[in-house]
């Protein structure tokens, strides 16, 4: 039997291990630092402000739209508008936050104290950075995109958009994925090869899956919006004929590459969405999840269905009828195992002794909301009736219900369930219920109208109507809707804001969580862990009646993470972890010179080469005794 | 909430090793993943060059040169044979030789430079320009796609040589070697179905 060390050696320990795990002081250590819980925070705070910003924009459209014949907004700016909201939203709000939540918890939840790659997860912030500043700053210059989320050639091709709002929407999307493509990478990694020892794949919490699922479909459906977007701009930039009929090309290329993107990107969103809930579900019904490996079978089999279902946004282009026919089958394919979800997470529910504290609130509004939006996806599934309903509110209504409904909802219920382990504060319960009502309430009430408006016909992307259609008091509810749920978004930033100094503290494990997380102390110090827990079941924390089973050995008086083998996460070896490091940082202003450049002369993306070849040498030099051997070695002195 | 007991020592990790090779090592997970990622873009641009081809009546278009095969059969040839040095190094970094390794990758340096001159030449010979037609637009995707690996792999490996000979190498290099060697494999291994659907698809079509 190991002894643990007496109290004396103990506090020493852990101000050993706060030392090797500490960032440099002030503004320095602000740029340099590799701690995943900082590069999250960061991640996440430059996304509520952004929420905020599409909320606005969101509200001045409803505004336009609450009366006919309105002029708060012309054409123009109604144009920008929904171009900057959705792709704010889809780009640089709902895929970001996902993997800020990731590289949050995921080295908590495996009881380790950092990312397998630290420094790639500070370069990831710093490029989507550059995405948020690329849409942003144009914006405020007056440069705003104002296609859509989607621009379409040959609408955003070089004949009918000139200027370079169509550049700056392509380009920002190039930073965020690259940004994505390096978080999901360094996450997959680090749930593959970091898991504690014994958290074996059957072991593993659903939550882990969700995010490697979501980090797998990442890698494989990135590439597609960062290939047709390179080759928009370079339709743009050097005259390449890719969208352009005149010269061989075709504009259905683009909607098919983007879609191939476009789809999975509603299921990388919703799949760490299924992680929140099953999270939450489980630790508010006080029981293990039912239906583990049937959860578990149900992500990996989204996982590979939402990439056959991409033509499902493309019905009314033409193609051929039995490919309709096939898409609409795949896309009714998916909701089997969402179904499957929803019935495991109700049969826990039901089996349990649920306490309904906010955050199984938000997981409530979330299985009623998404059980709509579900329904509406089945019904717009149907080729015919797509027909009819593509490009009218009644989409806008479907894609909210299961966006906001099937994500953000989840998203807010998992922010609200782990607050008081990033902050060791509990939050207002009594404003977190109002929170929920408010925009739960005005939520439904600004969206479903709208299903009834696209049925009655009401084009999507219209800045006014005229009073004769008849559509004005749906559109007035719409509006008193979306207000209702802005004012409750204040409602819970604020509640988080003020619980930050004046919430009461919450000790470790406040909810009565099962994983690992919620065995760190509460804020986890830089180091998450002194030892290195061993996992025996799939809700350790519940299971380990004496006493959680750990180990000792991983590095104190340098940065050490415990690299397991990938399926049976039996310990192999100690990996020493990165220092902090201004480099992520230097490669990230290299490459955002690069990207940027590249919107005006096709140069840049040879000349950037460059600098960035320069951060990334400067980034892996090896740090180690100059050559003793060989015919470079170090002269004698 | 009653208060969690304390933790059990079961086991001490101050005997594991701090270096693994290959698979067992975490950064050969990564260079996978942008493998992955990379494979990906290729397989799409492929994707993209059939969908254009089946859009077109004539492939390449009407009056469209087919690309050259001398040059293209230089580059082909030297980048299978430069497999065989390529391995050769794998396998001394693996046994951790210091001055073979040494010598491989400066090797490997020459050899990704000789063959930069050849792909420039290659590029010379496509037979057609990127803003002629469609076609010569996906042409000249793929062949700028992986060009930008060759560059990008020959960059690392010239940095890469010149740490090796300045500097004691330490088991983590080794493994940094085995990684550029392993991502070696995989551009050659990419260029095998372009190199086929340039060159000799239109030609079979």
């Amino acid at each position: 039997m190991i002894a643990l060390p007496t109290p004396r050696d103990a506090v020493q320990r852990r101000a050993r291990l706060e030392q090797t795990w500490a960032d440099p002081k002030g503004v320095w250590g602000f740029l340099t630092t590799v701690d995943h819980k900082r590069i999250a925070a960061r991640y996440i705070v430059t996304v509520i402000a952004l929420m905020f910003l599409a909320g606005m924009l969101a509200l001045h459209m409803r505004l336009q739209l609450a009366f006919p014949d309105l002029k708060i907004l012309g054409p123009q700016m109604y144009n920008e508008s929904f171009s900057l909201h959705g792709s704010t939203m889809l780009f640089l709000v709902s895929v970001p936050v996902m993997e800020a939540m990731a590289i949050w918890l995921v080295p908590l939840m495996l009881g380790q104290r950092g990312m397998a790659y630290p420094r790639l997860a500070a370069f990831s912030y710093w490029l989507y950075l550059g995405g948020v500043t690329m849409l942003w700053i144009p914006h405020i210059l007056g440069i705003t995109p104002d296609l859509g989320w989607f621009e379409y050639p040959p609408l955003s091709g070089p004949g009918y958009s000139p200027g370079h709002r169509a550049d700056i929407w392509a380009q920002m999307i190039t930073f965020t994925e690259v940004a994505a493509l390096a978080a999901s990478v360094n996450i997959v990694a680090t749930i593959i090869k970091l898991r504690p020892p014994g958290m074996t794949l059957a072991r593993m919490p659903l939550f882990l899956w969700a995010m490697l699922v979501a980090s797998l479909m990442t890698i494989f459906a990135l590439p597609a919006v960062m290939l047709v977007t390179s080759m928009l701009i370079s339709d743009r930039l050097v005259s390449t004929h890719f969208f352009a009929p005149a010269g061989g090309g075709d504009v259905l290329l683009f909607q098919h590459l983007f879609w191939f993107f476009g789809h999975p990107e509603v299921y990388i969103i919703f799949v760490p969405a299924v992680g929140f809930v099953t999270a939450i579900i489980e630790t508010f019904s006080r029981r293990t999840i039912f239906g583990h490996t049937a959860l578990v079978l149900s992500v990996l089999s989204i996982g590979v269905l939402a990439f056959g279902l991409w033509v499902h946004h493309m019905f009314a282009v033409g193609l051929p009828r039995l490919g309709n026919a096939f898409y609409t089958a795949a896309s009714m394919a998916i909701a089997l195992p969402a179904g499957l979800q929803i019935f495991c997470w109700i049969a826990t529910l039901w089996s349990g002794r649920p306490r309904f504290a906010t955050p199984l609130l938000w997981v409530v509004g979330f299985i009623l909301t998404f059980v709509i939006g579900g329904l509406s996806g089945i019904m717009t599934a149907s080729a015919p009736l797509d027909l009819q309903l593509t490009d009218t509110y009644f989409i806008v209504a479907h894609f909210h219900y299961v966006l906001v409904g099937g994500a953000m909802f989840p998203l807010i219920g998992a922010l609200c369930y782990w607050y008081p382990k990033a902050t060791g504060r509990m939050m207002s319960e009594r404003w977190g219920i109002i929170a929920f009502a408010l925009i739960f309430g005005g939520f439904n009430l600004g969206f479903f109208p709208m299903h009834i408006l696209g049925l009655e016909g009401m084009p999507r992307r219209i800045y006014t109507y005229s009073p004769g259609m008849g559509w004005g008091p749906l559109n007035l509810i719409a509006t008193i809707g979306s207000a209702t749920s802005i004012v409750g978004g204040l409602v819970l930033v604020a509640n988080a804001w003020i619980s930050r100094k004046h919430g009461t503290p919450a000790g470790a494990n406040p909810w009565g969580g099962s994983t690992l997380e919620w065995w760190a102390s509460s804020p986890p110090p830089t180091y998450n862990y002194e030892y290195t827990p061993v996992v025996e079941s799939i809700a350790p924390l519940w299971t380990a009646k004496d006493g959680l089973p750990v180990m000792t050995g991983a590095g104190v008086e340098r940065r050490e993470v415990v690299v397991t083998s990938a399926i049976d996460a039996v310990p192999l070896y100690r990996q020493k972890g990165a220092s902090p490091s201004i480099w992520p940082l230097v490669a990230g202003i290299a490459v955002t010179a690069m990207f940027v450049g590249s919107i005006f002369t096709p140069w840049a993306v040879v000349w950037g080469v460059v600098p960035i070849g320069a951060a990334l040498t400067g980034w892996f030099w090896p740090q180690r005794p100059r050559a003793r051997t060989g015919p470079l070695a170090r002269r004698a002195v | 909430m009653t208060p969690e007991p304390p933790p059990r020592l079961v086991g001490d990790l101050a005997y594991l090793p701090d270096h693994a090779d290959g698979a067992r090592h975490v950064v050969w997970w990564g260079n996978l993943g942008f493998m992955l990622i990379e494979g990906t873009g290729f397989l799409l641009a492929i994707g993209a060059y059939l969908y254009l081809q089946s859009q077109s009546p004539a492939w390449p278009p009407g009056g469209d040169a087919l690309p050259g095969l001398t040059w293209s059969g230089f580059f082909t040839g030297g980048l299978l044979l430069s497999v065989i040095p390529n391995i050769w190094v794998l396998r001394q970094a693996r046994q951790k030789r210091e001055g073979r390794v040494r010598i491989g990758v400066l090797a490997m340096t020459l050899i990704g430079l000789a063959l930069a001159v050849v792909r420039w030449f290659e590029l010379q010979h496509l037979g057609v320009r990127w803003d002629h037609d469609a076609y010569g637009s996906v042409v000249w995707l793929l062949m700028v796609l992986h060009t930008s690996h060759i560059v990008t792999d020959l960059g690392d490996t010239a940095v890469q040589a010149a740490w090796l000979y300045t500097h004691e190498v330490g088991a983590d290099q080794f493994s940094d070697v085995e990684d550029n060697a392993n991502y070696w494999s995989f551009v050659v291994l990419a260029w095998l179905p372009i190199y086929g659907l340039i060159y000799w698809l239109p030609r079979l079509a």
